[in-house]
């Protein structure tokens, strides 16, 4: 039954296992392990980002493309459930609407950016999608009577879904029953049916032509792979993937902006995570966002202990200052792809391989 | 058959290659059209005037880029931090000199913006030495890990410029000579812009002379159509593009300069900011050609500020428009680079 749910793919390595189930029990009881909202908040975008980094390692990881649009797709949701909620209340089919409208969006673009873009170079795409996403940032921010230019859309969610409605009187091990609380396992379930459908996809026989393009395009294509179409609808599903995180996102949030779902920062923050989890395995993506996210949220605290501590240096004062934290992820980003390309999940599991 | 003979009959063979003039016709058609679009002979000087500095800058960043991508196929997505750190270095050798940038004498604010510019050029240099080495060299050949470690060794440069400079933004003022415009007729034009201009054309010209007239330009611009033609000749293409990419990188140190001043302060991110604007100039100038470039970017810099006059809301995605008419004209840039 396992073997069929993850497709085949296990983690192979008892330490990744192990990881990966603290994960799984972390986030399952995240609201009754770690009270309080920011811990909840942490546990909520952690399971946003694995969906989103997983879509990206489809790309890059399994295909071998560099693309930064992805955070394009990731607003493209987040605004098709901000904008339809906006007009059409607070109910599903506002939620139904948005999600599928934002769904077929993404598909257009990315079809017509796959089939315009895919056949050039990996860097020339990496270009032409920088700057694609720049100028969808820009109309986003511009057309505020759409999307509610710099300031954003802040909309109200299905009362289900909002901390007001109760479940019941009675807390349940010290935790309100409340809509929060729905939402944040409605979250957790979609987070799993996702993950779940993406290692369904890479590990069928589409994924393995995915790969063997990654490997080398030029024998893919003489073993008869159309392989401009096998690149286009990975850029495809990826874009549909990212697309749904982003609707997870804005009702989380149930506020969306152009900084909360566009923003650069946040491609590079993908970047990150893929490459330090592990490219081409979607475990690398739940290991790269945990890790990433609980990282951006609480090693500025160790940090600024760190920098108190050090008040008297000057110069290595300012380089702990809790500000600071990209600059450590950044120079581990850049000595995991020297040192172990295959990121915290393929060390692992090479470890595991030379210990029988 | 004598000698001589022979020789003219050899250069007799040489195919002459035909000078392309079409994309140079571009920029004087763009700035005519504009003319009657505008309506007011004066504004569109002085927006002519401002879209030629803006190009210039933007020029003089982006030649060291489109040569490094032409000699290796590197494309470095952190150049950026080049120019952030040039303008920062500015701010702090022009910020020691407050007394002469302050004077009125146009000799004391020559003798503080050179060495900040000299400064700038050599310090960022000299990283870019380091960067070449560290950061690029280990993934040669490999474009995927190439996008993504400069994109890395852009986000320490950033965050080590924060450490640095701290992260909010410094007023880089101009000094006091450059404030002001002189007036043409009607017709303002600031004369930082016209500093800036001159400097772009300085830039352009040794360039041009150091590519077109010296044996390393003809090895660099030989390296450009066939790297390996002229590595089995025995030259070593390596220790040249290291060269090619440090006075790149001291190049964009100085376009920061200019930038900063042109925006009158710098911000960590200024130099991530440019980026998408540099590609866009490559690419329009066809990768890898340093006249593309040049034209590249006086385009973009004139539409962009023409744009604005006319259309602010269009001026936003003015650049990716221009991008896109020119790549449907030329799908390879203006001046496509032999190989590719």
């Amino acid at each position: 039954m396992f073997s069929h749910l993850l497709s085949g793919d296990f983690p192979r390595s008892r330490v990744l296992l192990v990881v990966l189930l603290l994960i799984l029990a972390g986030l399952t009881f995240a609201p009754f392990a770690f009270p309080g909202a920011k811990a909840l908040n942490v546990a909520a975008k952690i399971c946003i980002f694995i969906v989103l980094v997983a879509s990206f390692d489809l790309l890059l990881g399994y295909t071998g493309i560099v693309s930064f649009a992805h955070t394009m797709f990731f607003g493209i949701g987040a605004y098709g459930i901000a904008m339809a909620i906006t007009r059409l209340g607070p109910t599903w089919k506002a939620i139904a609407v948005g999600t599928a409208a934002a769904l077929i969006a993404s598909l257009a673009l990315s079809l017509l950016i796959g089939l315009f873009s895919l056949r050039v170079k990996a860097l020339f795409y990496a270009m032409i999608t920088l700057a694609v996403a720049t100028a969808f940032q820009t109309l986003a921010s511009q057309l505020s009577d759409f999307t509610g230019g710099e300031d954003g859309l802040s909309f109200r969610v299905p009362e289900v879904l909002t901390p007001g409605f109760s479940l019941s009187g009675h807390p349940f091990l010290g935790v309100n029953l409340d809509g929060k609380l729905i939402s944040y396992y409605l979250l957790v379930a979609v987070t799993i049916v996702l993950f779940l459908a993406m290692l369904r996809i890479v590990n069928s026989p589409f994924g393995r032509v995915l790969q063997a393009i990654r490997e080398n395009e030029f024998r893919a294509e003489a073993l008869g792979y159309r392989t401009v179409l096998y690149r286009t609808w990975s850029n495809v599903l990826s874009a549909l993937f990212a697309t749904l995180a982003g609707a997870l996102l804005a009702l989380w949030l149930r506020y969306n902006g152009p900084d909360t779902s566009l923003s650069f920062e946040i491609m590079i923050d993908i970047l990150l995570m893929v490459v330090i989890g592990g490219m081409g395995t979607l475990y690398g993506a739940v290991a790269g966002a945990t890790l990433f996210i609980i990282t951006q949220n609480y090693l500025q605290d160790l940090m600024k202990v760190a920098s108190s501590g050090l008040a008297g240096v000057p110069l290595l004062r300012d380089l702990v200052h809790p500000d600071r934290w990209l600059l450590w992820l950044g120079i581990l980003f850049v000595l995991s792809i020297y040192r172990f390309p295959t990121g915290i999940v393929g060390k692992l599991r090479a470890r595991a391989q030379r210990a029988p | 058959m004598s000698v001589s003979a022979a020789t003219a009959a050899a250069q007799e063979a040489l195919p002459t290659v035909k000078t392309d003039l079409v994309p140079l016709l571009l920029l004087p058609v763009l700035a005519l059209v504009a003319v009657p679009l505008i309506g007011s002979f004066s504004t569109w000087v002085t927006l002519t005037f401002a879209g030629l500095a803006m190009g210039m800058i933007i020029f003089i960043i982006a030649s060291g880029l489109t040569l490094v991508f032409g000699l290796m196929d590197v494309l470095n997505f952190g150049h950026g931090v080049f120019i952030t750190l040039g303008a920062f270095l500015a701010t702090t050798v022009l910020g020691t000199m407050v007394n002469w940038t302050e004077s009125e004498r146009l000799l004391l604010n020559l003798l503080a913006v050179l060495p900040a510019i000299l400064v700038a050029m050599v310090v960022v240099g000299a990283v870019g030495l380091v960067f070449e080495r560290v950061i690029i060299r280990p993934v040669y050949g490999q474009p995927l890990k190439q996008i993504m470690i400069t994109m890395g060794g852009m986000i320490i440069g950033e965050e080590l410029i924060k450490v640095v400079w701290g992260p909010q933004a410094i007023p880089l003022l101009l000094p006091a000579a450059f404030r002001g415009s002189l007036l043409f007729g009607e017709a303002a034009v600031e004369k930082y812009r016209l500093i800036a201009v001159a400097i772009g054309l300085v830039v352009f010209a040794a360039m041009f002379w150091v590519l077109s007239r010296t044996k390393i330009g003809l090895l660099i611009r030989a390296g450009v159509q066939d790297r390996e033609m002229v590595e089995s000749l025995g030259y070593r293409i390596r220790r040249l593009f290291v060269g090619v990419f440090v006075v790149g990188s001291a190049l964009a140190g100085l376009g920061g300069v200019l930038w900063g001043l042109y925006n009158q302060s710098v911000t960590p991110q200024m130099g991530g900011q440019v980026t998408v604007l540099l590609f866009i100039v490559i690419i329009i100038g066809g990768m890898g050609s340093v006249g593309g470039c040049f034209i590249g970017s006086l385009l973009v810099g004139l539409v962009a500020n023409y744009a604005g006059f006319l259309a602010p809301k269009v001026a936003l995605f003015s650049n990716i428009l221009l991008m896109v008419i020119v790549l449907m004209w030329r799908p390879e840039g203006l001046y496509p680079v032999g190989k590719r």
